[in-house]
């Protein structure tokens, strides 16, 4: 230990404990924790309305928890002194219905949160756009709108849009369910960039292939339960609890 | 036929009368420089009261609206003009018409803009949001100009009928278009004035009726 007065690397970039989150009367997460080291890109898997959704929404109060603590990066998100505008700027998110804005250029896309949340100038967002246009293989669409491009093309702009504001993490909500077979390769392969880049991801996702190829952690979700979590290898070969087990079994058919 | 026609199409009254009637014309789309952009914008602000997520915002504009909309403009204006100099406010005509309109038009506008709000699917807001983009900022460049693109020929139709709703200021003496027709009609004896107001109001109006149809074939 050479200096005491080092700042402490956080061990998690995303440490969400006991998130619980209730529509009306029905519990949909019941105290779950989703811990994520830096550079790292963690899988959420489990059967359709497991809360999957609502997990990854809670990490950037897109949905208010009722319950737990959420700290992304040192900043306590959940806390009523912080600025979720700002926080959220450190934080993407990737849909499954991509949600582009169809009034929008594709270069007004990415850049409208450059100019009007980061206030970049119009010259240098469009620059930042380009880059990450290049980035995610699309570099000669920043005049099209969504409406021309193909499903797995908006998506890697949509991929483009978050990752412009060079956020700490970004989440992905299914980002491939929406696409044509075909097509998912192309938004997987921007995926497998990232990771390269050490950026850090959390995924809710179906692809169980591209799981066990990329993730570093998988986490299984069931009934608002963390029923069991690991690395991609211990959770797919070796699973523990006989939920993760049918769940996987269902999957392979 | 040929007394129909000295009634209703009598050119000579209507060059007579045109000049008078164009000061008419002028008094009409002055009325709608500022009625017509009062209307588009407090609409607006109707419509987030009506969307608003507070119901002690939301309920008591969703009752007004309801009540304006069903409350006869006519009896509203009168209502402002001659009702006002009661509390003590002695307001001119043109004000009087601001008034009466801004409630009216609002109502209507307001409504249009709400059912353009809830065309936007939600994931829109939730991107925009996601970003870092305040609510307000949210609303300015995401989904306010989508819920204005899904219903502009509803806004231009809305429009429309307030053009023609300006004919009412006629009952409180605004010299305006109907107003002047009337006025001359009663000084020639012949109704040709009022045949030559409403190819006015056609000739105003038939293009902007065209584009609506054109725009609701594009959407
Ligand atoms: N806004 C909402 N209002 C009411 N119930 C909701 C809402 N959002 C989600 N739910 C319910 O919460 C539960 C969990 O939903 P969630 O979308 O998080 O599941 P998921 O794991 O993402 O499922 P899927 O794989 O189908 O996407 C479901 O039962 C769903 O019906
Ligand atoms: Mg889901």
């Amino acid at each position: 230990m050479s200096s005491a007065a080092a700042a402490p690397v956080p061990r998690y970039l995303l440490e969400a404990r006991g998130v619980r989150k209730s529509f009306g009367t029905t519990e949909v997460l019941k105290g779950v924790d989703l811990l994520v080291e830096p550079g790292k890109l963690v899988f959420l898997i489990g059967p359709s309305g497991s809360g999957k959704s609502t997990l990854l929404r809670c990490c950037n109060r897109l949905e208010e928890p009722d319950g737990g603590s959420i700290i992304m990066d040192n900043v306590d998100l959940l806390s009523p002194r912080t600025d979720i505008n700002a926080a959220r700027r450190q934080i993407g998110m990737v849909f499954q219905s991509f949600n582009l804005y169809p009034h929008l250029t594709v270069q007004k896309n990415i850049t409208l949160a450059l100019r009007k949340v980061a206030g970049m100038s119009t010259a240098d967002a469009n620059a930042r756009a380009a880059e990450m246009l290049a980035l995610v293989g699309l570099p000669d669409k920043a005049a099209s709108y969504p409406a021309q491009l193909s499903g797995g093309q908006q998506q890697r702009i949509g991929i483009a849009r978050s990752l412009a504001l060079n956020p700490k993490i970004i989440l992905m909500d299914e980002p491939t369910s929406a696409l044509d077979p075909e097509l998912v390769g192309s938004v997987l392969a921007v995926v497998k960039d990232l990771r390269a880049r050490g950026i850090t991801m959390v995924i809710a996702s179906h692809e169980m292939n591209f799981a066990r190829e990329a993730a570093d952690k998988v986490v299984f979700l069931d009934g608002g339960l963390v029923i069991e979590q690991g690395s991609a290898e211990d959770v797919f070969l070796r699973p523990q609890e006989d939920r993760t087990k049918r769940f996987l079994a269902q999957i392979r058919h | 036929m040929e007394q129909f026609t000295q009634e209703f199409f009598n050119l000579d009254v209507m060059a007579k009368v045109a000049p008078f009637l164009l000061q008419g014309l002028l008094q009409t789309l002055l009325l709608c420089s500022f009625l017509i952009p009062i209307g588009l914008v407090s609409g607006i602000l109707v419509m987030l009261l009506t969307t608003s997520p507070y119901r002690l915002l939301r309920w008591p504009a969703i009752a007004a609206v309801d009540f304006f909309r069903a409350f006869p403009p006519l009896v509203l204006l009168v209502f402002v003009y001659a009702g006002l100099p009661f509390i003590g406010l002695r307001v001119p005509a043109l004000v009087a018409v601001a008034v009466a309109f801004l409630i009216n038009s609002a109502s209507y506008y307001g409504e249009i803009y709400r059912a353009g709000m809830v065309s936007v699917p939600k994931g829109q807001r939730e991107a925009a949001r996601s970003t870092g983009l305040s609510a307000t900022q949210t609303l300015l460049y995401v989904t306010l100009p989508q819920a204005i693109r899904n219903v502009l020929p509803d806004l231009l139709s809305n429009t429309v009928e307030l053009v023609k709703l300006t004919t009412l200021a006629s009952v409180i003496s605004v010299p305006e278009l109907l107003h002047s027709a009337n006025l001359a009609r009663s000084l020639t004896y012949n109704s040709s004035p009022l045949i030559l107001a409403a190819i006015i109001y056609l000739l105003l109006l038939l293009p902007v009726v065209r584009l609506i149809a054109r725009l609701e074939h594009r959407l």
